[in-house]
């Protein structure tokens, strides 16, 4: 239970541990001043995309005309959240090997995305990946349920990046929780309300490039002083931890055992449900998020959504041999140097800032305060994907094609996604402040969650059974989503971490392994037993869909400027 | 716009004529068994791997050279980050050089 947990915490955007922490940080104005910087930056970047964002297109998708190079880095930049560098470099400096089953988990969706879904995406859809899962269906129900579990995906994720961000900032830089949240919250909504997609997406390519630099700087000076011997690096790390252990009074055999562990997984073996449980919704959560599917629209072809998830896989599997290596760093730099340690031996500012201070050991206050304003730009392109996704499911799913039929101009539709915007950057920021001392660990694994069991089998199932019907992907996607949600809500990291209650009623971190199957079960049983006028229509619909997602036919090209 | 996106209603002529082409039932075939085989390896590695870590954990934490101490955990675990990104590659590969060729010669016969 203790490792479902710790399981649940990494997915957290947030060194939770900060929380605990109320010695307040000195000001740190390094780091401001670089992250001013990056702001006035974006926001020029802003201002010259607001004259391009005339129309819907324009607005949701930058008129389809990102190329696969750029969309692959803002794919990667809008997905590796604070959480991925600064959880999981903390995961493998406190437990070694462990962070790295983490990081794959993180990573084998992609190849799945390109396979069997970016090039049908691309061929079928416009704006959101409702567009595709609705293809052939009824349009009405298949929109609200794509709509209702986009919002529930983005809102968890939301939040849970707003307590981290606000969490972090006052952290490193020093300033109020609730100012910080705020400044995120307005930040992101200049972006997305009058940049739209184009300046989110280039947002996000500024933040995967800084973060992909300064992550490489990190790793190559690690591994320097080792003659970039990885082998040294590990050696001498263990070393280092068989020196806390002994420090710690273990005895000699007990300590050298305890050194040679972070070579090896450890908590993981307790439980292998929880583990291929979470191994499901990490990977098969990839493919549902919302925020991720909708920038297959961004790009004008099928090769070039193909080309940006080669480009995007490439970047992030290449960002996680970083963090392993920048972990293995903080073990050596950190952890036995008393500067970076409260007198309890911890971490000073909470588990999660092993990333941070082994900045500051390599490239003194200054890369600290540039670390500090990546992690800063790294929040904010990950909170304008999130918003942007909202934003669309309300205005394109839910307004021009549900209560409007088709019949909304793109003006209207546009309106009233920004309207959008502004309601959920308000929710954002007042649930960021209000979930302040609550724990939201477990909010990004739900989202993951819910994505794997309700979008993910929906959107598999429209492109590739034929079968499939209204009732039986509306049906299957509303199953898996609310048992996704009841399952975590009765797992440790809810009912007991945020509950209280002794124990839980499930006990495994992670739902995927019960509700991504029943949600597929159901979508088959479902359509299988519909005999409506309306499951004719969807199962005739599926030749001539199969023609458009293999070959790009009537595909909507890059608008014209 | 829309309508044009949409499955609901009939069926253009075309699309039916592409459907019934004997390259694009080939096409469709070969792209579906290579994207499932490459799926299948993917999840295999992947499950395989989580497999590994629950219940062959002695394994993992082996030395790869007698006296060092880089696991044969540590280079799977690469591995399988290298397998992710490879098999994304073979992928787009045979995609741009085969599957878009035949795309193309059907967009170009059926051209509207």
């Amino acid at each position: 239970m203790r490792i479902a947990l710790a399981a649940a915490a990494l997915l957290a955007p947030v060194p939770l541990h900060a929380a605990s922490v109320d010695a307040p940080t000195p000001t740190n104005w390094p780091a401001i001043a670089m992250f001013a910087a990056f702001a006035l930056f974006t926001l020029g970047i802003t201002r010259w995309a607001a004259r391009r964002t005339r129309s819907a297109a324009d607005f949701y998708t930058a008129g389809g005309g990102i190329t696969g190079f750029q969309n692959g880095l803002a794919i990667a930049g809008d997905y590796m959240s604070a959480a991925s560098f600064l959880g999981i470099s903390a995961q493998i400096f406190s437990d070694g090997y462990d962070g790295l089953i983490y990081s794959i988990g993180f990573l084998v969706g992609w190849p799945i995305i390109l396979f069997l879904m970016a090039e049908r995406l691309r061929n079928l859809g416009r704006f959101t990946f409702a567009d595709v899962a609705s293809f052939r269906f009824a349009q009405a129900p298949v929109r609200v349920f794509a709509a209702v579990s986009t919002l529930v995906v983005v809102l968890f994720y939301l939040i849970a990046q707003m307590v981290g961000a606000g969490q972090l900032i006052r952290l490193l830089f020093g300033i109020d929780y609730a100012l910080a949240v705020t400044i995120v919250g307005a930040l992101m909504t200049l972006y997305v309300l009058f940049g739209g997609m184009t300046a989110t997406t280039w947002v996000q390519i500024i933040k995967a490039v800084l973060l992909l630099g300064s992550a490489s700087f990190m790793a190559v000076m690690v591994l320097a002083p080792f003659g970039f011997s990885p082998e040294a690096l590990f050696a001498r790390a263990v070393d280092v931890k068989t020196g806390l252990a002994a420090a710690a009074g273990a005895a000699p055999e007990a300590a050298a055992a305890a050194g040679r562990a972070i070579m090896a997984p450890g908590g993981f073996i307790r439980d292998p449900i929880s583990a291929i449980s979470f191994g499901m919704a990490l990977m098969f959560g990839t493919a549902g998020l919302p925020h991720i599917l909708m920038r297959f629209f961004t790009v004008p072809d099928a090769r070039a959504a193909r080309s940006s998830v080669l480009w995007a896989t490439g970047w992030i599997g290449y960002f996680y041999l970083l963090t392993f290596i920048i972990g293995f760093g903080a073990i050596v730099l950190v952890a036995s140097e008393p500067a970076y340690l409260d007198p309890a031996g911890g971490l000073r500012g909470g588990a999660n800032m092993a990333a941070i201070h082994l900045a500051q050991a390599i490239g003194g206050d200054l890369f600290l305060g540039f670390i500090s304003a990546v992690a800063f730009a790294t929040i904010l392109a990950v909170v304008a994907g999130l918003t942007l996704s909202g934003a669309s499911a309300v205005g394109h799913d839910l307004y021009a094609t549900v209560v409007k039929r088709g019949t909304a101009t793109s003006a209207q539709e546009l309106k009233v996604s920004r309207r959008t915007v502004l309601v959920l950057a308000v929710v954002a920021i007042l649930l960021g402040i209000a979930f302040e001392q609550q724990n939201v660990a477990f909010m990004v694994s739900l989202a993951f969650a819910i994505a794997a069991s309700g979008n993910f089998p929906v959107l598999l199932m429209a492109l590739l059974w034929p079968g499939a019907t209204t009732r039986g992907v509306v049906a299957g996607g509303s199953v898996g989503l609310v048992l996704a949600l009841v399952l975590t809500i009765l797992s440790p990291a809810v009912w007991v971490a945020v509950l209280g209650f002794a124990d839980p009623v499930f006990p495994y971190s992670s739902p995927a392994i019960f509700s991504v199957p029943i949600a597929f079960a159901t979508i088959w049983i479902v359509s299988r037993l519909d005999r409506s006028p309306r499951a004719a229509v969807d199962r005739g619909g599926y030749a001539a869909q199969r023609v458009r997602a293999e070959t790009g036919r009537g595909a909507s090209g890059a608008q014209a400027h | 716009m829309m309508a044009a996106m949409q499955g609901e209603g009939a069926a253009e002529p075309d699309i039916e004529a592409i459907a019934r082409d004997p390259r694009y039932i080939a096409l469709v075939r070969r792209r579906s068994r290579f994207t499932w085989g490459l799926s299948a390896v993917m999840l295999v590695g992947y499950f395989g791997f989580i497999l590994a870590v629950a219940f062959a954990k002695p394994l993992l934490a082996r030395p790869i050279a007698a006296g060092g101490v880089t696991s044969w955990g540590i280079a799977i675990g690469f591995g399988v980050i290298l397998l992710a990104i490879v098999l994304t590659g073979i992928y787009v590969r045979r995609a741009n050089r085969d599957f878009d060729l035949v795309a193309a010669d059907l967009a170009r016969d059926f051209a509207a």
